[in-house]
């Protein structure tokens, strides 16, 4: 699922300058499961800037609304009637959900609330892990299902580098957490699976420009296109 | 177990104050401020010890004004922003003590759920000591006033939520004791013009 976190409250504070009316916009997908950016999360951050206005004696007309999901038309059709009551929209959708809205109700001013982080697995209740980078050409049949693209901090492609040790990645966290090496993880799976030879298997430089470095990416299916 | 083994066994409200104390005690006293607290109390527990404070004729300050919740683990962090953004002075939540919520972990969620409160009143600039969880059983009236009372104490210090009006401030006093009789020709604050009168009625509401 694509993962979100919210901006700092003074940077979405400083975009409601010059503005008298606000409405912050949730989306209740992805961005909702992740507790960033759904309906629930919208009202507060309302009720936070309806208060922070106050303190300040200034006059702001904040509202919210939350779309079924923001990246598609058919739903931002459903809240367009709220949306085009406000110069300004704080939306609190992933950046595909930022921009769709931008582009519907254009020239509307809509301004990003939440950093959109990454392609997480929910690990547990409220823990996020990163596990796909959408790269555009999947290799982990040959890695047991372990992505050294985005689990191995240098994305090597070839086995562990001499940063390996006891399992554990030589790079850690911002407050010191620890990593796992993936490609520790990958020889400790294909054992298990009896496929020990496919560390060997020399894999060539990736491809990148199936991923972002090759420029915006399009899909289209034509036999699901209408007729 | 009797109510005194219950009292002692908990933390008292002194001591959950006493993290903020040394802050709160070199404030004014503030006397003449009546702060409003809401009181959001858990049907199975602080609820009844409030009925069991008024049962035994235990005097709690008028300040505070309950809701009454099934277990605090209803309670939502847009709640408790409502009642500041209505000008509540300060917000508490009071639950079951740990271990014995009748939901089994209701007040676990309420009190984490009031340390994010906190985080993000202190991201508005607003104190947040103005918020806080306690616990209690239902037999501890006793508690439940003395709870009460340290913390409409905790507030009255804090002064009143930068967010409300306050009640006693009348803009047309303002304006004539900064400015003098005669900006007020005709008694009204709201019929005289100018960016000056506007940001002393403001610096007034805001104190």
């Amino acid at each position: 699922m694509i993962t979100a976190e919210r901006k700092p409250f003074d940077e979405i504070y400083a975009m409601t300058e010059g503005h008298d009316k606000v409405l912050v916009a949730g989306c209740d997908t992805c961005v909702a499961i992740c507790l960033t950016g759904g309906e629930k999360e919208a009202e507060i951050l309302a009720s936070e800037i309806r208060i922070k206005a106050k303190e300040e004696g200034r006059e702001l007309d904040v509202e919210h609304t939350a779309a079924i999901r923001q990246c598609e038309w058919e739903y931002l059709d459903m809240v367009a009637d709220k949306v085009n009551e406000f110069p300004l929209v704080l939306s609190m959708g992933c950046g595909i959900g930022i921009q769709s809205m931008a582009e519907k109700f254009a020239p509307k001013q809509v301004m990003p609330a939440v950093n959109t982080n990454m392609l997480g697995m929910p690990q547990e209740h409220a823990v996020w892990l990163e596990r796909c980078v959408a790269c555009g050409e999947c290799v982990i049949g040959e890695t047991a299902g372990i992505c050294p693209v985005v689990r191995c901090s240098k994305s090597l492609m070839n086995g562990p580098c001499g940063g390996s040790h006891a399992g554990l990645c030589e790079v850690v966290g911002p407050e010191g957490e620890e990593t796992e090496c993936a490609w520790a993880l990958i020889w400790e799976r294909l054992k298990a699976q009896g496929r020990e030879d496919l560390m060997l298997a020399n894999r060539a430089p990736k491809n990148w420009s199936k991923s972002s470095s090759g420029g915006p990416r399009k899909m289209v299916k034509e036999e699901a296109k209408p007729a | 177990m009797t109510n005194d083994a219950q009292e002692a066994a908990t933390m008292t409200v002194e001591q959950q104050l006493a993290a903020d104390v040394a802050v709160v005690e070199a404030m004014p006293a503030n006397e003449g401020f009546e702060p409003e607290i809401i009181v959001f109390a858990c049907h199975y527990c602080a609820y009844a010890a409030a009925d069991l404070a008024g049962s035994m004729r235990l005097q709690y300050p008028t300040n505070v004004r309950m809701i009454k919740l099934p277990c605090t683990g209803k309670l939502e962090v847009i709640h408790l922003l409502k009642a500041f953004e209505a000008g509540a002075d300060g917000v508490y939540a009071a639950g079951c003590l740990e271990g014995e919520c009748h939901y089994l972990k209701g007040n676990l969620w309420a009190r984490k759920r009031i340390g994010h409160v906190k985080t993000l009143l202190e991201e508005l600039g607003i104190d947040p000591k103005r918020v806080e969880m306690f616990n209690m059983s239902s037999a501890m009236g006793a508690r439940f006033a003395e709870t009460a009372r340290g913390f409409t104490e905790r507030i009255r210090k804090l002064g009143p939520n930068p967010v409300r009006p306050r009640e006693g401030f009348d803009p047309a006093e303002a304006v004539r004791a900064r400015m003098g009789d005669a900006a007020l020709p005709d008694d009204s604050a709201a019929e005289v013009a100018g960016a000056e009168i506007t940001a002393i009625i403001e610096e007034g509401l805001k104190t």
